[in-house]
């Protein structure tokens, strides 16, 4: 059983393919979409794409928002921006996940806590992609 | 002798002027590919998001969204995507000339007209033209943010939310091919059913988290993928119509060059038979 999913960012065309399962990171949890899944619409949070491919081949992309649509035949996902998670330098998602812990933690006189708080789901949310495709990879 | 220092000063002239059109002619072409790889990117997701507004149109939704309201005209919208700079031919009249086309449909019903302008040129034209500008960006650049353009679209967004406008039209230019380029009027809201799609039985999404919210997200964000589209192509456009448009211009001054020519040697010529003429008449005299 497989369903078509389309991964689209305002930049390029990430994926398309049948595919087994989709599952990303809705506003209101993790989400799983199987072939047959009813009509459905969410918006997604910073974080990582799996898609199991049909042969049980799975990949992992990194979505920073966006919007994903289920129809009877297609799974499209509208994506902000995507980066495939292999192109994440880990070093700096770390980096910035620690700036915007300390910019929190150090409050300044003119702090701009929902940009820090943004960024800290950001780089959060990088790990988190990079950890699943470590897992996935055995490392 | 008179005529042919005015005539080599003339030739001189239209060198020069040959000389900077066909380094804007090789200028464009190379802007040209950057401009149409831009366009090729960006494609898939207007695309997509296309398609889906497109599932929401033709859905019975629990919450009717007012992009989805079809009502009574009695002003409309319409964003006009233009170039910031000139010399490319007629690209910026043809479109001109279809948005006044499509705004007099209009008016000869009564409805008033709003212009956002895109672009220096539609700026420049609609304020002469005495139409009534709204909102206005320009100076885009090549490499077009999404940023910039969305100031100008949440001023006609707002204008439909709260009724001051009952349509909304994306008027632009669609890139065919190097040599063609079509102006193109195109309705984005309210949103569409296609007719072909609509489904026999009604059905609806499951919103995650509600319904209202997501629809705002997304609605916003397809006019603006599409109006973001537009642009980008008609980047595309103005270049590959700026690159043909000096490609005749450098082809016109070879030819005036060389009409230009045969006139200087005649003139030359007809000197030289003189000043002989002259000498021999002049020996026969003594």
């Amino acid at each position: 059983m497989t369903v078509h999913c389309d991964i689209v960012s305002a930049e390029e065309s990430i994926f398309s393919g049948l595919v087994e399962m989709v599952i990303a990171a809705g506003s209101q949890g993790d989400l799983g979409v199987a072939p047959g899944h009813a009509p459905l619409l969410t918006d997604l949070q910073p974080g990582p794409v799996r898609v199991i491919k049909q042969g049980g081949e799975e990949e992992v992309y990194y979505v920073s928002g966006g919007y994903l649509e289920v129809q009877p035949n297609v799974v499209t996902i509208l994506a902000d921006t995507a980066t495939r998670a292999h192109d994440i330098d880990e070093a700096a998602a770390e980096e910035a996940r620690r700036a915007a812990v300390h910019a929190i933690t150090n409050q300044g006189g003119e702090f701009d806590y929902a940009s820090a708080a943004a960024q800290l789901a950001a780089a959060a949310a990088q790990l988190r992609a990079i950890q699943q495709l470590r897992k996935k990879l055995g490392q | 002798m008179a005529g042919a220092k005015e005539i080599r000063t003339k030739i001189g002239s239209v060198k020069s002027t040959q000389k900077i059109t066909s380094a804007m002619e090789m200028v464009a072409a190379s802007k040209m590919r950057r401009a149409q790889e831009r366009m090729s990117v960006g494609k898939p997701y207007a695309k997509r998001i296309r398609a889906v507004v497109s599932h929401i149109a033709n859905a019975a939704p629990e919450y009717k969204h007012q992009y989805l309201e079809e009502r009574p005209a009695k002003r409309v919208g319409f964003i006009v995507v233009s170039t910031d700079r000139g010399l490319c031919g007629g690209l910026n009249i043809n479109l001109f000339k279809a948005t006044i086309q499509a705004m007099k449909q209009w008016s000869d019903q009564g409805v008033d007209v709003d212009i956002c302008a895109v672009g220096g040129k539609a700026g420049g034209f609609f304020s002469s033209f005495g139409a009534n500008i709204v909102a206005a960006v320009r100076d885009l650049g090549e490499d077009v943010k999404a940023q910039d353009l969305i100031g100008s679209i949440k001023v006609m967004l707002e204008h439909f939310e709260t009724g001051q406008i009952d349509r909304l039209f994306l008027v632009g230019n669609e890139f065919v091919n190097t040599m063609t380029q079509v102006p193109v009027v195109e309705q984005l809201l309210p949103l569409q059913a296609t007719e072909e799609e609509k489904k026999a039985h009604p059905w609806d999404y499951i919103y995650e988290p509600d319904a209202k919210e997501l629809l705002d997200g997304l609605l916003a964000r397809y006019v603006e993928s599409q109006v973001y589209q537009a642009v980008v192509e008609n980047g595309a456009c103005e270049q590959a119509a700026r690159m043909v448009a000096m490609k005749n211009a450098t082809e016109n001054a070879g030819q005036l060059i060389d009409d230009l020519q045969l006139v200087y040697n005649k003139a030359r010529q007809a000197a030289i038979t003189q000043e002989l003429s002259e000498i021999v008449g002049g020996a026969a005299a003594v």
